[in-house]
């Protein structure tokens, strides 16, 4: 079978393959990566018809331009993205949430995302690429998994295996809202902290720096500092964790994160919003606001449920 | 055997050893975690997505969606010390370093803030059986302890934006390697030409948690002979 592939026309800032992640490997020093924003990942995987982890292409601020060089594809973006369709010489300008065909020479060009930092390239059939660890994610900070661990690179070939369909399906959903407030559970060091450190934690807003990537997002604007040490004994950390270095500007973890950690943690995100804060722009102003863990796991669930009812939605155009 | 365990947000439990950091204690945090990942049939129907070990804590993430935290934490606590307590991994691994200062780029420093020599420095290197207390920060890097008090000093106030992969270096009570070129704030003494993490072998870690670490001098020119 003849292999059908894209070539990277520009790479984009940071684009990468991501799946579900590295699973059962954090004691080797390999953190979980995957998918920053899950739900957008799934409505594009769910638009092309494919497993809601299958290998899926991550973009953040400016996509990539690709050109398919050989075979056909059906393709979706999902995000806050601005993207062309280059058609014979003719621009068409793409919508979201919905399918395209694209054909032999024609080419995708994923622009940038639009207030967000993140969005979703989904291909039906998904990309052909090598697992590594078990994953096709990218761990770039330690060039472990797919596309050797790099970002996707100027001139390089994406292969994938299955012609696009005939037909077109979309899926109607509001643009997000962009929320204010971030809801957390207590950590487990926030003891490290005055009680009115924690008042000033939560009254005050915080600023995200220009410091924003998948490894973590700093934050800026409301200097927090601990009563005790400013280390910990290292030990095992999640994402959302919310770290308090010595300078007292918030660190909070995403996937790309450092397996062990050593800075007190005052708070976690819940795992409802740890797409919030990774989606918010430089700049974005916001506050944290307290859950108990009960309300955190309903809030999850819910959302779960939510989620679900928004993939049985796929209409066929 | 552990303190007590608690769940820190809706994916994980941290199991609590105490508060103290020794090897003993570390033995026992990485037998049990050994024995969990030892039990793949467990970990898949539990929904156990990553046992990570540390000093004196192990952190137990699991799948919320699978709704049983309980039967994770009877699991957990079914696990009793006869159970753990005769894998035993403490054999030394020989590394060899070299001093030489184009690589020991914090060695005359580090002789500054110990009033040590920098001879007294490497002997007092050498002669330590490191305990590797953990793997983590980033694929395959190892914390060894516990250092001479006398070497002990502060990590760098501004980290250096890529260290050495190699780069064998101390802060307080602690020595790593950089298995990869990383950014890092702990003061470089000597690099080893041994690569730490391959991922293309089955287990990917030279050196395994439990195991110890002595290193070993190499001049430069033994050094480039490790080089491929």
């Amino acid at each position: 079978m003849i292999n059908k592939y894209f070539k990277v026309l520009r790479s984009g800032t940071h684009t990468t393959f991501q799946d579900k992640g590295f699973i059962n490997l954090q004691h080797l020093g390999i953190t979980t990566s995957g998918v920053v924003d899950n739900e957008l990942a799934f409505i594009a995987n769910s638009l092309v018809n494919n497993n809601i982890y299958a290998p899926i292409i991550e973009f953040a601020y400016q996509g990539p331009r690709l050109k398919l060089i050989k075979g056909s594809c059906r393709f979706a973006i999902s995000g806050n993205v601005n993207f062309n369709i280059i058609k014979n010489n003719k621009t068409i300008i793409g919508k979201t949430n919905q399918t395209y065909k694209l054909e032999e020479g024609e080419i995708l060009d994923i622009l940038s995302t639009i207030k967000s930092n993140y969005g979703y390239f989904a291909i039906e059939g998904s990309f052909k690429i090598k697992k590594e660890f078990n994953s096709n994610s990218t761990l770039t900070n330690s060039k472990i998994g797919s596309n050797n661990g790099n970002c996707l690179k100027e001139n390089q070939k994406i292969y994938f295996t299955k012609s696009g369909s005939n037909y077109n399906s979309y899926i109607n959903i509001n643009q997000r809202k962009i929320d204010k407030f971030i809801r957390v559970v207590s950590g487990p060091q926030m003891n490290f902290f005055m009680l009115k450190v924690i008042k000033k934690f939560f009254n005050n807003s915080f600023i995200v720096s220009n410091i924003t990537n998948r490894v973590g997002v700093r934050l800026e604007g409301n200097i927090i500092k601990s009563i005790k040490s400013h280390n910990i004994a290292s030990e095992g950390i999640t994402k959302g964790a919310i770290q308090i270095p010595a300078n007292g500007n918030p660190i909070i973890l995403l996937n790309d994160h450092p397996t062990i950690g050593g800075y007190p943690k005052i708070a976690n995100v819940i795992l409802a919003d740890v797409y919030k804060i990774a989606q918010y722009p430089i700049g974005t102003k916001f506050s944290f606001k307290k859950v108990n863990l009960d309300e955190a796991e309903n809030i999850l669930f819910e959302k779960e449920k939510n989620l679900r009812k928004i993939l049985n939605q796929i209409k066929i155009l | 055997m552990f303190k007590h365990i608690y769940q820190i947000n809706e994916q994980a439990f941290i199991i609590d050893f105490g508060s103290i950091i020794n090897t003993e204690i570390n033995d026992i945090v990485i037998n049990y975690h050994n024995y969990i990942l030892s039990n793949i049939d467990k970990i898949k129907s539990l929904g156990i997505k990553n046992c990570v070990p540390s000093y004196n804590k192990i952190l137990i993430q699991f799948d919320p969606f699978l709704k049983n935290k309980s039967k994770i934490l009877k699991y957990l606590n079914s696990i009793k010390i006869k159970d753990i307590n005769n894998i035993k991994n403490n054999k030394i691994i020989k590394i060899p370093i070299c001093y030489d200062e184009e690589y020991a780029i914090d060695l005359n420093d580090v002789s500054k803030k110990t009033k040590l020599s920098k001879n007294q420095i490497i002997d007092i290197h050498l002669n330590t059986i490191f305990h590797v207390f953990m793997i983590g920060f980033m694929p395959g890097l190892p914390f060894l302890g516990i250092l001479d008090k006398k070497l002990s000093v502060l990590r760098k106030s501004s980290p250096r934006v890529n260290v050495e992969k190699g780069s064998v270096a101390i802060a307080d009570k602690m020595c790593v390697i950089y298995p990869n070129n990383s950014p890092g704030g702990w003061n470089i003494i000597g690099k080893t030409p041994l690569d730490l993490f391959n991922k293309n072998k089955k287990n990917p870690l030279l050196i395994q948690p439990g195991n110890k670490v002595q290193f070993h001098l190499i001049n430069k020119k033994d050094f480039h002979l490790y080089d491929k």
